[in-house]
């Protein structure tokens, strides 16, 4: 029978995953969206598994609404990604220091 | 047991294409595992019974979300090989920082133990119970003003993507609509007076009468 631990052990291992992602593809800004749309996978991940072994819906409720905000944080990082590529043509992220004191 | 089975399986499979995720040397590739993922870990939210979600997350993140991503990836162009250049300088500190997470994380669920009993299944729901219903009578009443805005976030989202993205064109011919609607009467129709004259009767009205 899948109990809680199963389900926030593979949680967890998403997470580190990803944590690992950011720090190996630490120059290509599409890799880092996607880690982070793995990171919000994990999160939402064990939101569903207390909701389900918690009895209470108000997980999944949150779920919904961290799905949302991530749909329109990808949508608006992707357009931000093409306008950069379109003014740098590169997306690598040591190319983006005209901030830098 | 065939739901332990699937579990398993469904998890290895979740955890090798993050792997992958993470890993490839291409970004479509990348993107090709993280669909892999997301289908995945919809099949494992389909085991715990959360229905609505599962289908949700196919249809958000795989339907839209990931597209959007391989579009985006295939229409840039990136250089791959000058993108991966010192990319296993802090390789070993990012697998690191895994690994302590990991055990971390296991150690707690699996030695400490979380407040919970985290060692019990949940038996499974009813055959007429529905994770839709159930969702919707909560999100449609106690959770409105919420989902109203998070309504307002996905619009907000698009008008920013659009204005962001839009490009203009030097020496682009356009309508301006502003001015289109605000065009009045006057500056279109000119009514001129004409005083009627008497036609001469032509030749083949003679013949006709005739």
């Amino acid at each position: 029978m899948i109990t809680l631990q199963h389900m926030l052990s593979i949680s967890s291992v998403l997470f580190a995953l990803s944590i690992a992602g950011i720090f190996i593809n630490r120059k290509n800004v599409i890799l880092l969206l996607m880690c982070i749309e793995l990171m919000l996978l994990a999160v939402n991940f064990s939101f569903v598994s207390f909701s389900r072994f918690l009895g209470n819906l108000d997980g999944q409720v949150f779920v919904f609404f961290v799905l949302t905000v991530a749909a329109a944080e990808s949508a608006i990082g992707l357009a931000i990604l093409v306008i950069l590529f379109r003014e740098r043509r590169s997306i690598n992220v040591e190319d983006l220091d005209t901030l830098k004191g | 047991m065939l739901v332990q089975i699937l579990f398993y399986v469904f998890s290895s499979v979740l955890i090798v294409s993050a792997l992958g995720v993470i890993t490839a040397r291409n970004p479509v590739h990348s993107a090709l595992s993280l669909v892999l993922a997301f289908f995945s870990s919809a099949a494992l939210w389909l085991l715990i019974e959360a229905e609505f979600l599962a289908i949700v997350l196919v249809l958000v993140y795989v339907g839209a979300v990931m597209v959007l991503f391989l579009f985006v990836v295939m229409m840039l162009d990136i250089k791959v090989e000058q993108v991966r250049q010192g990319v296993s300088r802090y390789a070993w500190l990012g697998w690191l920082t895994a690994a302590v997470i990991i055990a971390q994380m296991l150690s707690v669920f699996w030695f400490r133990g979380l407040g919970v009993d985290a060692t019990v299944g949940v038996p499974p729901s009813p055959i007429n119970h529905s994770n839709t219903r159930e969702l919707g009578e909560v999100l449609y009443t106690q959770y409105v003003y919420p989902f109203e805005l998070a309504a307002v976030i996905l619009l907000v989202a698009i008008v920013a993507a659009i204005t962001l993205t839009l490009r203009r064109r030097p020496g682009l011919k356009q309508q301006d609509v502003a001015a289109q609607v605000a065009v009045r009467r006057e500056e279109r129709v000119h009514l001129v007076k004409i005083t009627p004259t008497k036609r001469k009767a032509s030749p083949s009205d003679e013949a006709i009468s005739s």
